[in-house]
C-alpha cells in the first residue's frame, strides 16, 4: 500500500504574522517559512505506518511555488520515499488543491491519503474533506489515533465532547490533529540522502485543474486590539469587582 | 429572497447552542430552513421548530444519520441544496467535518469560520490564528459557510413556528461505520456555552493540584473549566479542556485565567470574552495585557481565598 501525504509551505508557526499596511494580506517577505505543523504530523504518521510494515511507499506532494521544494525535501529527509511538486505561484484554494490531489490519487492509487487538518495560514480546514468527497471515499478527520487493520483504517477523532472512533474502508482519507504523534527531526545523514531522492515537478494544467480562485479577498486587517485593564491589590478587591459584575 | 439550510447540531436528544448562532448568521442571508439529521431525533426537530425565525425543518430520521457520519450525511445535504442557496453549519466538529464534503460535492469553495456577514456573499473570517481578519467575497452560485459560534448572538430558542417535514435520504453510503465514543461526562457547563469559565495553566503543577485548586472555584461560580495547551500537554487535564487556537474558541461573560501566561495561541481562543480576569504571580505575563482585571498573586493562596470569599452563584 502507498500513502500519499500532501504538505504545505507556510509561515513558521513561531513567527507573528504582520498584516500589510495596504490591507492586501499578510507580509511574507523575509519571513521564515516551514512545513505546516499539522502536515509534519501527517508525514510522521505515514512513516510510522510504513515502519510497522503496513505500507511500502510514502509519497509527499505539495502545491505551491518552486520554494515548496524545500518543504518536500524536509519531508524526504524525515523518511518519505519520493516527492511531487505541483508548481504554481498563484494562491491555490482548498477546493482546487483537492482537485489536484484527486488527479494525483488517480495516478498513484494510494491506500491512504493523510493530510494536516488545516494549514496555519488560511485556517480553512477543508482540503481533506473535499478530497474525500471528490473521490467518493471515507474521511477520518481530526485524528488522534490511526490503526490500519486489514482493509479498514480505524481512526480515533478529537471531537467537541471528547473522542470518537470510526472505521473506514480503505482507500480512505485521514486528517491529523495535534496529539496524533510527535514528528521526528531529520538527521544530517538523512538530510543529505534526501537531496538524491526523486522529486517530480508538474503544473496544475498537467493535472487538468483550473485553479482560478472562487473567493476574492477584499481586504485583510489586524484584529481589534484589547487593551489592558486595571490591577487589583488583593483577593478582597477582586471579590468586590466580581460582586459588582453580579457573578459572585 | 434566498433560502438557507442550517445544519442543526444535536445529540439526538436536544439542540446544541452552536445551532442558535448559526441561525442568526443564516438569517442575515435569507429565509432560514433547518436540517435535523439523526436517529430517533423527532423530538429535536420539534424543539428546533421553536427557534425564532425558522421556516421549514427538514427531519431525516435514519440509523445511518445517528452519528453524523459525513459520508452518509453529505449526500442528504447535497440533495436538499437543490432547493436552497446557502448551507450554513456551526463550526463544531460535526460542522467542520461535514460542510467541506458538501461544498466539494457542490463544486463550491467554502467560507470557513465566519465572524460576520457583510453582504449577500461577503464575510469576514479569521486567518493566521486570528492574527489577520480577511473580508472575502464568494463568486460561487451557492454558498457553503461555517459559523464561529462566539461571533454571533444566539437566536431565541423559542417563539418560532417552524413546520417539520420528513425527508428521506440515501442512508448508509457503506464507506464508514461508527465504532464508539468516549465522551467526557461532566456536571459542569460545556465550555463553548458557559457564561463563566475558570481556566488553569502550567503553573498548576500537576493533575491533582489542578483538580484541588481550579474545580472548587469553578463549582462555586457554576463555571466551565478550561486549560491552556501547556496544561493539557503536561497531562493535568484531557484535551477537550483546551482553550486556544488548537483547542476550543470561547467567549464567555467572564473568563478567569489562573496561572496562564497568555501565549498567542491561548489568547486566540479566549480574547473575545467579555471580561477577562487574570491571576498570575508574574507581573510581566502577557495575559495582563489583555486582562480587564489583573491580580498579581501566588495562585496557591489567592485561588482558595477567592473560593472561600465569594458567596457562590
Amino acid at each position: 500500500m502507498k500513502i500519499l501525504v500532501p504538505v504545505k509551505r507556510v509561515i513558521d508557526y513561531n513567527v507573528k504574522p504582520r498584516v500589510k499596511a495596504d490591507g492586501t494580506g499578510v507580509d511574507l517577505s523575509n519571513v521564515k517559512m516551514s512545513m505546516n505543523p499539522f502536515d509534519e504530523i501527517a508525514v510522521e504518521e505515514a512513516l510510522r505506518i510504513k515502519e510497522a510494515g503496513k505500507a511500502d511507499e510514502v509519497i509527499v506532494v505539495s502545491v505551491g511555488p518552486a520554494k515548496a521544494q524545500e518543504t518536500l525535501r524536509t519531508a524526504l529527509a524525515m523518511g518519505a520515499d519520493r516527492a511531487v511538486l505541483v508548481e504554481t505561484d498563484a494562491e491555490v484554494e482548498p477546493l482546487a488543491v483537492a482537485k489536484i490531489l484527486k488527479s494525483l490519487v488517480e495516478t498513484e492509487t494510494p491506500g491512504l491519503v493523510i493530510l494536516g487538518k488545516q494549514a496555519i495560514d488560511d485556517d480553512s480546514n477543508q482540503t481533506g474533506q473535499m478530497l474525500a468527497a471528490l473521490l467518493g471515499r471515507p474521511q477520518g478527520t481530526f485524528a488522534s489515533k490511526v490503526a490500519v487493520e486489514g482493509d479498514k483504517v480505524v481512526v480515533t477523532r478529537e471531537v467537541d465532547g471528547g473522542l470518537e472512533t470510526v472505521s473506514l474502508a480503505i482507500p480512505a482519507i485521514v486528517t491529523t490533529d495535534l496529539r496524533l504523534n510527535e514528528p521526528r527531526y531529520a538527521s544530517l545523514p538523512n538530510i543529505m540522502k534526501a537531496k538524491k531522492k526523486p522529486l517530480d515537478v508538474k503544473s496544475p494544467a498537467d493535472c487538468g485543474v483550473d485553479i482560478a480562485p472562487r473567493l476574492k479577498t477584499l481586504k485583510v486587517v489586524e484584529p481589534a486590539v484589547r487593551s489592558a485593564g486595571i490591577k487589583v491589590a488583593d483577593v478582597d478587591a477582586l471579590v468586590a469587582k466580581l460582586k459588582e459584575m453580579g457573578v459572585a | 429572497m434566498s433560502k438557507t439550510l442550517v445544519w442543526v447540531e444535536h445529540d439526538n436528544a436536544s439542540v446544541k447552542d452552536a445551532t442558535l448562532a448559526a441561525v442568526t448568521a443564516a438569517s442575515q442571508l435569507g429565509e432560514v430552513h433547518l436540517l435535523v439529521a439523526g436517529a430517533g431525533c423527532a423530538g429535536v426537530a420539534e424543539a428546533a421548530a421553536q427557534i425564532a425565525g425558522v421556516g421549514k425543518v427538514h427531519l431525516a430520521d435514519d440509523a445511518a444519520y445517528g452519528n453524523a457520519l459525513a459520508e452518509n450525511v453529505a449526500p442528504l445535504v447535497v440533495a436538499l441544496m437543490a432547493d436552497h442557496d446557502a448551507f450554513v453549519a456551526p463550526a463544531t466538529s460535526n460542522g467542520k467535518n461535514i460542510a467541506p464534503r458538501v461544498a466539494a460535492l457542490l463544486d463550491v469553495m467554502q467560507v470557513s469560520d465566519i465572524l460576520s456577514v457583510e453582504g449577500p456573499k461577503t464575510f469576514t473570517r479569521p486567518t493566521y490564528a486570528g492574527n489577520a481578519i480577511a473580508t472575502v467575497e464568494s463568486s460561487d452560485a451557492k454558498l457553503v459557510v461555517t459559523v464561529r459560534g462566539t461571533a454571533f448572538a444566539k437566536a431565541a430558542a423559542s417563539g418560532g413556528a417552524g413546520v417539520v417535514e420528513a425527508v428521506a435520504g440515501s442512508g448508509d453510503a457503506g464507506l464508514s461505520s461508527f465504532v464508539g465514543a468516549e465522551v467526557a461526562k461532566s456536571e459542569r457547563p460545556e465550555l463553548t456555552s458557559a457564561k463563566i469559565i475558570v481556566s488553569g495553566g502550567r503553573a498548576l503543577k500537576d493533575a491533582a493540584t489542578f483538580e484541588a485548586t481550579i474545580m472548587p472555584l469553578a463549582d462555586k461560580l457554576g463555571a466551565g473549566v478550561g486549560a491552556s495547551r501547556a496544561a493539557v500537554d503536561a497531562g493535568y487535564v484531557p484535551n477537550d479542556y483546551q482553550v486556544g487556537q488548537t483547542g476550543k474558541i470561547v467567549a464567555p461573560e467572564v473568563y478567569i485565567a489562573v496561572g496562564i501566561s497568555g501565549a498567542i495561541q491561548h489568547l486566540a481562543g479566549m480574547k473575545d470574552s467579555k471580561t477577562i480576569i487574570a491571576i498570575n504571580k508574574d507581573e510581566d505575563a502577557p495575559i495582563f495585557q489583555v486582562a480587564d482585571i489583573g491580580l498579581i498573586a501566588d495562585l496557591f493562596s489567592a485561588v482558595p481565598e477567592l473560593t472561600t470569599k465569594i458567596s457562590g452563584a
